[in-house]
């Protein structure tokens, strides 16, 4: 490099403009954020929150929600399904192409779901595996045939179960070590760019996208911003434009709201249903006791939790089923008010006495890692709530790893988490109550030993059948069941925020949010 | 004679201490390689949980590729022959070698820890030889105050704060990464752009040193200064400039050279903290990206180049303070 006066003035010169245009690329040119780099961008191989916002921009699903959660066309322009319940065809889209130029074919959604997602994702793998045939009927069309009647099957084709990969790049190949999981090959309407490591990936338009006059901006940059307080500020002095569920603590939303800057909307995360939950290790006494569990519920102020502990973000939730998600009935729900008379009254009854220093049960709480956010605060509030109706509970702490090794291998008393429902309680519900999925060694799982040969039946029947008033039937006798047992403490429905840069348009297009890419978002003049 | 034996005592040292590098090295890995281990939990559970939906098949896959459903020995044992022949492995999270990853990450770190560490020692040796003048004095006090405010924060929330004012309340500088996002810069601009980024992180780690500079610089000098050479000199009519230069400040150095060198060996290390507030994209970050995704071998990596960087400083320490005072001979 050669330094001349004029290069050194043309520098120094430079440092102003770059000043005022920190960190951010501008025009066109969507900046959003990542809380953690991911490891890699094969979608079927990590399914994260982080990957699946990646990677909804440049691979798709057969089909996509609409916000009365009904499946509308994607690369699927139609489908049918035989009053059985046990085939459905799938007419794809004519015209698609790969980001690199190869036609997408039946071949591609053959291969990706018989084989890759099957073979990688647990996600997929529990849709598919019910699938007695998957087929190609000809170059553009594709059938699935079902063991038995699956009511939730087309929602498990949606872009976080199912994305659709490239036969031609995966096929023959070792799907972990193939490259192209470093720079992936989509049909989306965003191609894969460029990687710079722990800083940023770059999304780009894809010009020949098979939905015309789409995409409506011309890159994406994901940034890496590991820090809760690098997030909010790189929202608030624009260097990102939108913050996505999680991305920011609750504990600064009023402020963020307060930012004529900044939008913040609370739709996008209907599809994923997510609920803040309280597990027990029920293999353990008190937990397996029922009357125990229905106590610690009455001593939780759960309003409490979700006014001051989650800034008022979200609600207070009443069962199993998100209440506006599908099949949720009110009508049967066992409710649990605050009430800690009655929770020291119930403790009293079942023989649990204060002891020596007034304490009836000393026990562990293991914090889910959130960083000190709305989870170590909820913990925080249950120590000392349970403390007024004489039980002691130690924090513990953990990073991800010991948390997803001791709830596998069930050594916890008690711990938080939360889960999606995914649309349907057979997809994202069941697996936390029914007994065949109580597998050691298996985080996400039914963790607390729960067991109820009436709900394993039920969840059975309810996901098969055909009829929707036969499914509602059992769903409704499930949460009657679940919420009396109190099988799981459900503590809030999250409602998670989703903060935005008033110039980002359309930034979510259905219930699954930015799952489904940012294909329909477009950018105004700066704000 | 006498040079070429002082070359020879030299040259054997320096081999001497290349050798120790690679026992501590050995060492660095066998520890790390069992104490890593010892918290429960690997990065196949981490995997699992954060995808929110596991199974045994997923799981076992994940052991099954990493080797993690081997017996401990046979793990050590094939991680040691590899390390043997230059191979740090391959990283769990990233599935690319490790070696690629460290050295992609490197020069990050490097370039902050050294303007880090030529802003502390410049701003340390002027205000500790400004408050060496006067002992006692209203700037004597000032610098000490000072240096001991910077001592005492804590780098993070130095960092976060230097954050809210210069980026949010004054947006004059980027409050993070190591340049523009898809700016693309080249030259002179791009040098411009980095330093600009690395002008509230670098600033952030070399307050902290630059106050451990100023505390050393001014004792040294008031003890140096109260020696009888200096006193000779100041009798022979020498300026006090003078004095205060080649007499004082030069003999008061020497010290601070073994500090830097201990300090450079610390800040390879100890970026993490200030290297994730302004998401510098170093070593530091990588380390915490690795300890929290489990990724063993990537974290393994980082550790044996750290203990060869922290080696290699501790030499040229003992080099550069060989030269700078030439009573020091090397392998004596």
């Amino acid at each position: 490099m050669r330094l001349d006066r004029r290069s050194v003035l043309g520098g120094a010169a430079s440092v102003p403009f770059l000043a005022l245009h920190a960190a951010a690329a501008r025009g066109n040119v969507l900046n959003a954020m990542m809380p953690a780099e991911p490891g890699t961008l094969c979608y079927p191989l990590l399914n994260t929150r982080v990957v699946q916002q990646i990677c909804g921009n440049i691979q798709e699903s057969l089909l996509l929600l609409d916000w009365n959660f009904k499946p509308q066309p994607n690369l699927a322009r139609s489908f049918t399904v035989t009053p059985d319940g046990l085939v459905y065809v799938f007419h794809l889209e004519p015209d698609v192409r790969w980001h690199d130029g190869a036609p997408f074919t039946a071949r591609d959604v053959v291969f990706s779901c018989d084989r890759m997602l099957r073979q990688l994702n647990p996600r997929s793998r529990n849709a598919f595996n019910n699938c007695e045939s998957i087929r190609a009927l000809d170059g553009l069309t594709v059938e699935f045939r079902l063991k038995q009647p699956f009511n939730a099957f087309l929602l498990s084709l949606m872009a976080s179960n199912a994305p659709i990969m490239p036969a031609h790049i995966y096929e023959g190949s070792d799907f972990r070590t193939n490259p192209h999981n470093f720079r992936p090959i989509g049909t989306g309407p965003f191609k894969f760019a460029r990687w710079e490591r722990g800083q940023y990936i770059r999304l780009t338009r894809n010009p020949d996208y098979w939905r015309k006059g789409y995409p409506r901006i011309d890159d994406i940059y994901f940034r890496v911003c590991p820090t809760p307080e690098q997030r909010m500020v790189a929202l608030e002095t624009g260097a990102v434009d939108i913050a996505l569920a999680d991305d920011i603590d609750t504990v600064v939303s009023k402020r963020l709201r307060a930012n004529p800057n900044i939008v913040a909307s609370t739709h996008g995360y209907e599809g994923v249903g997510e609920i803040a939950v309280f597990e027990m290790n029920q293999r353990r006494w008190p937990f397996s006791d029922r009357r125990f569990r229905q106590a610690f519920m009455h001593a939780l102020d759960r309003d409490f939790i979700v006014k001051a502990i989650n800034f008022g973000q979200g609600k207070v939730a009443t069962g199993p089923i998100p209440s506006s998600a599908p099949y949720y009935d009110r009508k049967v729900l066992t409710r649990y008010d605050y009430n800690p008379a009655k929770a020291r009254a119930m403790l009293d009854e079942m023989g649990l006495k204060k002891k020596l220093g007034g304490v009836r049960h000393r026990f562990g709480f293991l914090m889910i890692p959130d960083g000190g956010g709305v989870q170590t605060r909820g913990a925080q509030y249950v120590r000392q709530a349970a403390s007024e109706v004489g039980l002691d509970i130690e924090l513990q702490s953990s990073d991800w790893a010991g948390f997803a090794h001791r709830t596998g291998n069930w050594d916890f008393d008690m711990d938080n988490n939360s889960y999606g429902e995914y649309g349907d309680p057979a997809i994202g519900t069941s697996r936390f109550f029914v007994s065949s999925n109580i597998r050691k060694g298996v985080p996400q799982s039914n963790i607390q030993g729960y067991r109820n040969a009436e709900v394993d039946a039920l969840f059975a029947k309810a996901s098969t059948a055909i009829d929707p008033k036969e499914a509602q039937a059992h769903y409704s006798r499930l949460q009657q069941i679940l919420t009396r047992d109190v099988a799981m403490l459900w503590i809030f429905e999250r409602d998670p925020m989703l903060y935005y840069n008033r110039r980002v348009h359309d930034l979510v297009s259905g219930p699954n949010g930015p799952t489904d890419g940012f294909g329909r978002t477009w950018l105004s003049g700066e704000a | 004679m006498k040079h070429e034996k002082n070359r020879v005592n030299r040259l054997a040292y320096i081999a001497r201490r290349l050798l120790r590098t690679v026992l501590v090295t050995v060492a660095v890995v066998l520890v790390s390689f069992f104490l890593i281990r010892l918290a429960p939990g690997d990065a196949a559970t981490v995997m699992a949980g954060q995808s929110g939906y596991a199974d045994e098949a997923f799981i076992n896959s994940l052991r099954a590729e990493y080797g993690l459903d081997r017996p401990l020995p046979v793990q050590l044992w094939k991680y040691v022959a590899a390390v043997a022949r230059g191979d740090l492995g391959m990283s769990y999270e990233r599935r690319q070698p490790v070696l690629d990853v460290i050295v992609a990450r490197l020069p990050n770190t490097l370039l902050l820890d050294a303007f880090a560490l030529v802003v502390a020692m410049a701003g340390g040796i002027v205000l500790g030889a400004l408050a060496a003048r006067r002992p006692g004095s209203a700037g004597d006090a000032g610098v000490t105050v000072l240096a001991m405010l910077f001592y005492a924060v804590p780098q993070f929330w130095l960092g976060m704060m230097a954050v809210l004012v210069f980026s949010v309340w004054l947006a004059v500088l980027p409050p993070f990464g190591i340049e523009t996002m898809g700016a693309d810069h080249t030259g002179l601009a791009r040098i411009a752009d980095v330093a600009q980024h690395m002008i509230l992180p670098g600033m952030t780690l070399a307050l902290y040193y630059m106050a451990s500079y100023a505390r050393l610089t001014r004792t040294q000098m008031i003890e140096v200064a109260d020696q009888e050479f200096v006193k000779t000199a100041r009798a022979k009519g020498i300026a006090e400039r003078q004095v205060a230069r080649r007499h004082i400040l030069r003999n008061a150095l020497t010290p601070l050279i073994t500090y830097a060198g201990l300090q450079a060996s610390i800040l390879v290390g100890g970026t993490v903290l200030v290297e994730n507030v302004f998401s510098w994209p170093g070593i530091g970050t990588l380390a915490y990206e690795a300890v929290t995704a489990r990724d063993n071998p990537l974290l393994l990596g980082i550790f044996i180049v750290t203990a060869i960087l922290v080696s290699l400083f501790n030499l040229v320490t003992d080099i550069a303070y060989s030269i700078a005072d030439p009573r020091v001979e090397l392998g004596r």
